[in-house]
């Protein structure tokens, strides 16, 4: 009895000690409580039915107080949660206890306990090492000891009391001192370390607080999933009063069912402890993904109060057993953390695809390793409790539970716990509806929930949520947002407006959906469309004669990604298709496909929900809540074992080279972020030089410093040693210091001015085949030497030539070839060119362009005498050096059935009509897709295009991020242009003319454009607008449509009669190609402020600074006054234009010279002054910076100064030497429409 | 003075055009492979074009030599032409021969012969356009295969009676290797 009790404790004591405290907050918040319940039935039935009632009846009673607490206590709770997952992997080592005191509630005890006190660590290690089912027993007797003392604490003794009896007398001891130690951060500091070992004990417990779960949960997750359904429906029948709980359990699937599994498995101490630590893994992933959700709203478990009151129950000890479990438990958490899912994953192993999902937010893997370590500690719990013997449990179980069950009444303590653990889920809103209506709900906690009930989020939940996916997907296309339609087709007649920009700077248009579909679609800086509303024929489409597409930016950087771990990924049998927010639900087990209308099972693993741990809610999922979320694949989805992150650096040490003095700094930079190169433990480097021959570096551990192996036979480059020269660069970090120490002095006194690139690169392929991996390549001349040699095609008298453009193509395939060959064995290459002369980018790019690496090109790179290029240069490197990278990578799109993929913009190799291959994928790469429409769409109200991109994550993990777009559709034209997208528009129109200017010259190019403009312009005139009035009338949502495409035309890629150097133009071509559509908007037409006049008017207040807002201004000279100071933000780099009269104070405040004549000629910064308006300067200037990728370099221009010319050629409305001006343009293209 | 220099041209045409209509076959079912995602665009350049350049990790050592045989045979049999003075069948082959040169002055840039470029081949222009060509080859060889058998006869026929015999004999064996061909077809396309 005790025992039973004290798990149901120990779970709920766990976040609350005080059920109530803990419980309230959680429950009302999450569904959590539901969930709980589900888990408390588990262990009950474990351990014996009665304390299991008691347990429940105490739930109720926190559920009842939670909700109002739980507000307050989420907050707490989240980071908990958090440190709790940290502590849970690290528990072994971490020291997260700190957080821990009132994590220890949760998981944290175990983990957390350790790292604050020593006790604690006891715990940690004893999970870690416990890992294992059997483990437990072991762990119990030392687990046992800690937390018996935490019996102590517990108040709740009744709860220690019984988990003590689980446990056995083994496990408590002295450790739960420690654990109150550990748990010290809550108030309750002592009561909570006692909880902790409580939990140990009656595992059940344990595994609410989460704790247990991370030791133990593992082995029961593991089995959890699998068993879940079953199991789950059992529970209910069996329990009457339970049922509430029990229902939840099958919400909770493999939570509760593994939970009970564990027990018999392991024994009851054990199972117990396994289920507890389901649950708590849940509940911390929950925590997490609230957070990830809400931005850390979650509240939870933490709450101070609990943890006094509660401490007795906290089970931390049990996490400890399930540590090694815990991994795969981080999987099925729904982790909200970004980076630490990921890592959790990583470090879960294949493991984690037992539980059914877990989804966690992974930002950036590398980003935040606490956040990972948390991530993999919530996953380890429930893995382990896979692990646990899971499947034989679920017999055991339910004729447990059917006893326990009413024994367990009592329970209004479990009930806390439970309902704890729910608070502690932290489910977004949305997800927790869910819950209460859940099909199973689970009844019996009916009046448990009720309490909570009144949390306002759980009721909303509660609402049918069954097809509210279903609903959506129907109301998708159907509601016609007028207001919007009205403003965006309102005539603007060109001619007579002149004042078109925006305020601020133009965001996305919203596709026209029902509320719930704009909610869950894809982020606009992720996807999107050159029409919000996709006409329904192509007939249509060519009568709107705008360009149908898309613009991709795959991998970027996310704040936030749920990460979801699955046996089964769920996609649609004959198209492929990952399910998504956009499918129909036809019924519990039935989804229709929103590609190809197939329908399709739904898989009984799908039917659990991680997120809310309810049963039967398929809509819940994440993969059915979010349009972007990031799976770990299988090893279906693997052609061979992931590889390891390697990196190869080609660099040209020819005399050119030496002199531009790049190696130095190239150097330094790598030193100073090799620790921060993504990778794992296998990470390995090489390098390799060159000038007219090719040098080797051994850097084979053992060596006391780098060889030199140098082959001059540069026509059949051959491999000195193949073991050597790619080294793992944690055994050999010393010998590749020492080499970047020493290299840039080795060749300071070369005389050798060839280079054989092409020979070099052969050996870079050779080096690289047997892995895969990236190479970069630094050049600073073109290659005169062997294979792939170039000779000069620039006429420099040809620069300014209005004729049009030669040698735009390459001049040979070997860089092609190459690249193709590159491709095939995964390996990007990444081009560096620090040219000051011609090198032929045009041929060049191509070792880049079709292995999907970045192109980065610094023209009259020295580093003495141009000190700016140098600037950009270091911060470019640091970012390229330590941005996320994905591996062996290929993307997918799928669209509609009746949509079809035209052509492809960007760097990669297109493998099919929709498949992509991409050696490398960075997060600064962006892609773009013409469509084509092959069919009428006209049986359908919605669009959907799907990219799914597959890599491998620098921690050897298959991952596949999947983004869904969904579009209406229409069959009026003024739809069609009401939602027309005009910068996504321009950016495709721009790819477009950068391949037609390459097949079929610049000047057709040109015109092609300017015909663009033209046919819009004839085409809206003669079918859409009804007024008979002259002049230029355009849609409002296509005002600034000629003025971008005049812009693009003065951009350096398209322009003529302005005297362009080649390699220029191609690197502004293949910039067009790979930049995201914010930062080639920010190129192609900058955005300009005046910064003199500023006032906190519309000011955003971000933290404790205030970000003024000017207004945009036209870029044309009139728009500039002498007495004021302009910003232009042309995205990699600002211009700060000071006018001649400019007032002396903005001179003073914000650079900091005393007069305008003061003020020196290459100004390069702003200085850090104290002042008002410099704060403000300073602040604006860094929030303009604040998403970008590359870190923009700033340029105070003087009035006088003859650096104006850059500045001016940005004012494109302008007339400029060879190219009209804005009002002569439309002019132009009134005569031609 | 029956079996006339004339004649023989028409029967090697007739014989090489059979090739052809293979060869236009094949071209056809590649791109449909490419089109329906069956083959790598790598492989399947390496096939159509001629693989002359063995580069040591591309070990695609199969080499049909699809275009560029074709055209030399097309080439070579309207040589045969000139030189028989089939004015009208030349005229008949002229703007394919055109085509045949354009298609590959145009070719993008390669070391090696060869018109397909596996980074632009997947373009839905280019592989549309492709497949277009495709069938209007197949279409012509068609044509001009019965145009060959007919001017085979006639001018057999209006030579002398004496090898009516003869003829019937070749015609009749021109008749079965359609059916050959034609059944090949089936397959190909079931396949």
């Amino acid at each position: 009895m005790s025992a039973p009790g004290s798990t149901n404790l120990g779970s709920s004591v766990g976040y609350s000690q005080s059920p109530t405290p803990n419980g309230g907050a959680a429950p009302p918040r999450q569904n959590g409580p539901a969930q709980t319940y589900p888990s408390v039935y588990p262990p009950t039935g474990y351990y014996g039915a009665p304390p299991q009632q008691q347990s429940y009846p105490t739930t109720h009673a926190h559920s009842n107080a939670g909700p109002n607490k739980a507000p307050i206590t989420n907050s707490a709770h989240s980071a908990n949660y958090y440190q709790n997952n940290h502590h849970h992997h690290p528990h072994q080592h971490h020291q997260h206890q700190p957080h821990l005191p009132q994590h220890h509630v949760t998981p944290s005890p175990y983990s957390a306990p350790p790292s604050s006190a020593p006790p604690s660590q006891p715990y940690a290690t004893l999970p870690s090492s416990a890992p294992p089912p059997p483990s437990n027993a072991q762990y119990n007797p030392q687990q046992p000891v800690q937390q018996q003392q935490h019996p102590p604490y517990a108040t709740p003794g009744s709860y220690y009391g019984q988990q003590h009896s689980y446990h056995a007398p083994a496990a408590q001891r002295p450790q739960q001192q420690k654990h109150p130690s550990l748990v010290p951060v809550p108030a309750g500091g002592p009561g909570a370390p006692l909880h902790p070992i409580v939990s140990y004990p009656s595992a059940l417990g344990s595994s609410q607080y989460g704790t247990l779960s991370s030791l133990q949960s593992a082995p029961a997750h593991g089995v959890m999933p699998t068993q879940v359904g079953a199991p789950l429906h059992q529970y209910n029948a069996p329990q009457p009063a339970g049922p509430t709980t029990t229902p939840v359990q099958a919400g909770g699937y493999g939570v509760g069912p593994s939970g009970q599994m564990a027990p018999t498995v392991n024994g009851q101490g054990s199972t117990g402890q396994t289920t507890v630590h389901q649950h708590y893994d849940q509940s911390h992933q929950a925590l997490q993904s609230y957070n990830s959700y809400h931005g850390g709203v979650t509240h939870p478990h933490r709450a101070g109060g609990a943890d006094a009151d509660r401490p007795p129950s906290r089970t931390p000890s049990t996490s400890v057993h399930s540590s090694p479990g815990h991994h795969q438990g981080m999987q099925y958490g729904y982790v909200a953390n970004s980076g630490a899912s990921s890592a959790s994953a990583t470090t879960s192993g294949p493991a984690a695809a037992n539980p059914s999902s877990s989804s966690s937010e992974d930002g950036d893997d590398d980003d935040e390793e606490e956040e990972e370590d948390e991530d993999e500690e919530a996953g380890g719990d429930t893995s382990s409790s896979t692990t646990g013997s899971a499947s034989p449990v679920p017999n055991s179980y339910d004729s447990l539970e059917g006893g326990n069950y009413p024994d367990s009444l009592p329970p209004s303590d479990d009930m806390t716990n439970q309902a704890q653990p729910y608070g502690s889920y932290g489910y977004p809103a949305s997800m927790q509806p869910a819950y209460p209506q859940g099909p199973t709900s689970h009844t019996d906690s009916s009046p448990a929930h009720d309490p909570y009930g009144p949390p306002p989020s759980y009721q909303q939940f509660s609402q049918p949520f069954p097809n509210m996916s279903q609903l959506s997907a129907a109301l998708g296309g159907l509601s016609g947002v007028p207001e919007l339609e009205v403003e965006a087709l309102r005539p603007v007649n060109l001619l007579q407006e002149r004042n078109l920009l925006p305020p601020r700077p133009l965001e996305a248009p919203e596709p026209n959906l029902s509320p719930d579909l704009k909610k869950v679609n894809c982020s606009p800086q992720t996807f999107r469309c050159t029409l919000t509303s996709i006409p329904q024929t192509q007939a249509l489409l060519n009568k709107a004669r705008l360009p149908l597409g898309l613009l991709l930016h795959p991998f970027r950087d996310l704040q936030q990604l749920p990460v979801i771990t699955s046996n089964t990924i769920v996609r649609c049998r004959s198209c492929r298709t990952y399910i998504n927010p956009f499918v129909t639900f036809l019924d519990q087990r039935r989804w229709k496909c929103n590609l190809c209308y197939r329908v399709n099972d739904v898989p009984d693993e799908f039917m659990y929900n991680p997120v809310t741990r309810s049963y039967g809610e398929p809509h819940k999922r994440p993969e059915v809540q979010n349009a972007t979320v990031e799976f770990i694949a299988s090893s279906d989805y693997m052609l061979r074992p992931p590889q390891p992150s390697v990196y190869l650096f080609v660099l040209d040490v020819s005399h050119n080279a030496v002199e531009a003095g790049y190696l130095k700094y190239f150097c330094e930079s790598l030193l100073d972020n090799l620790d921060k190169l993504p990778g794992d433990t296998r990470t390995r480097v090489g390098f390799l030089t060159f000038d007219s021959t090719i040098h080797f570096y051994n850097l084979q551990e053992g060596l006391s410093q780098p060889q030199m192996l140098v082959v001059s036979d540069i026509d059949d480059v051959f491999i000195p040693s193949h073991d050597s020269l790619m080294v793992n660069l944690k055994e050999s970090a010393e010998l590749v210091k020492d080499l970047l120490t020493s290299l840039p002095a080795m060749f300071s006194q070369t005389r050798e001015t060839h280079s054989a690139l092409g020979p070099a690169l052969q050996a870079a392929f050779k080096l690289m085949s047997p892995t895969g991996g990236r190479v970069t390549v630094f050049q600073t001349q073109l290659p005169t030497l062997g294979a792939g040699m170039l000779k000069s095609r620039e006429d420099p008298n040809q620069r300014s030539s209005t004729k049009g453009v030669q040698h735009l193509g390459p001049a040979t395939d070997f860089y092609k070839k190459l690249a193709l060959d590159c491709s095939g064995q995964q390996i990007g290459v990444d081009l560096f060119l620090l040219s000051s002369q011609y090198a032929d980018l045009a041929s060049l790019a191509c070792m880049s362009k079709y292995s999907a690496g970045s192109i980065f090109y610094y023209p009259s790179f020295h580093h003495t005498h141009n000190p700016t290029q140098l600037e950009k240069f270091q911060k470019d490197l640091e970012r390229y050096l330590t941005r996320k990278i994905g591996f062996e990578a290929v993307m997918r799109i799928r669209c509609t059935k009746g949509l079809s993929i035209h052509t492809f913009h960007g760097n990669f190799f297109v493998r099919s009509t929709d498949l992509l291959s991409l050696a490398n994928v960075n997060p600064d790469s962006a892609f773009a897709v013409q469509m084509s429409i092959e069919d009428s769409l006209a049986d359908s109200s919605l669009a959907c295009f799907q990219a799914a991109l597959l890599y491998t994550s620098n921690k050897g993990k298959r991952r596949i991020r999947v983004h869904t777009l969904c579009l209406p559709v229409v069959n009026q034209l003024s739809d069609v242009y009401a939602g027309a997208d005009v910068q996504a528009i321009t950016c495709l129109l721009a790819n477009m003319a950068i391949d037609r200017s390459i097949t079929s010259g610049l000047s057709d190019a040109r015109d092609a454009l300017v015909n663009a403009v033209v046919d819009l312009v004839s085409s809206y005139k003669s079918n859409v607008s009804n007024l008979q009035q002259s002049g230029l009338v355009v849609p409002a949502s296509m005002r600034l449509f000629p003025l971008y495409i005049l812009a693009l035309l003065k951009q350096k890629a398209l322009r003529t009669g302005t005297s362009t150097r080649l390699d220029e133009r191609v690197f502004a071509m293949c910039e067009f190609k790979t930049q995201p559509l914010q930062q080639l908007m920010q190129m192609v037409h900058p955005d300009l402020y005046r910064l003199d006049n500023m006032s906190d008017q519309g000011a955003l207040h971000l933290n404790d600074t205030v970000v003024p807002q000017p207004h945009l201004l036209h870029l044309a000279a009139d728009r500039l006054s002498r007495d004021g100071a302009f910003l232009m933000d042309c995205g990699n780099v600002f211009y700060l234009w000071i006018g001649k009269c400019c007032n002396d104070m903005f001179i003073r405040d914000v650079l900091g010279c005393p007069d305008y004549a003061s003020v020196p000629p290459n100004m390069s910064h702003i200085p850090e002054l104290e002042t008002l308006l410099s704060e403000r300067v300073r602040a604006f200037l860094d929030w303009l910076q604040d998403n970008r990728a590359f870190s923009s370099t700033i340029h105070v221009v003087k009035d006088d100064a003859s650096a104006q010319a850059t500045f001016f050629q940005h004012l494109v409305e302008d007339r400029s030497e060879s190219a009209s001006s804005y009002s002569e343009f439309l002019q132009n293209v009134q005569l031609q429409k | 003075m029956a079996f006339t220099f004339a004649a023989f041209c028409y029967m090697l045409a007739l014989l090489l055009t059979a090739a052809l209509i293979f060869f236009a076959i094949w071209h056809i079912i590649a791109f449909d492979e490419l089109k329906t995602d069956y083959k790598n665009p790598i492989d399947q350049c390496n096939t159509l074009n001629p693989v002359s350049d063995p580069t040591p990790h591309l070990t695609h050592t199969s080499s049909p030599l699809l275009v560029l045989p074709e055209y030399l045979i097309h080439f070579f049999f309207c040589v045969m032409f000139f030189c028989a003075a089939e004015w009208l069948t030349l005229c008949l082959n002229t703007p394919l021969l055109a085509y045949h040169v354009w298609r590959y002055m145009s070719r993008p840039v390669m070391s090696s012969p060869g018109l397909y470029d596996p980074t632009t081949i997947m373009n839905a222009d280019i592989l549309a356009y492709c497949q277009k060509e495709g069938w209007c080859k197949l279409a012509f060889y068609l044509l001009s295969f019965f145009y060959y058998l007919y001017g085979y006869v006639f001018i057999l026929m209006s030579c002398t009676r004496i090898y009516t015999g003869y003829v019937h004999h070749l015609v009749h064996v021109q008749f079965v290797m359609m059916g050959e061909i034609f059944s090949k077809m089936k397959m190909a396309w079931l396949h």
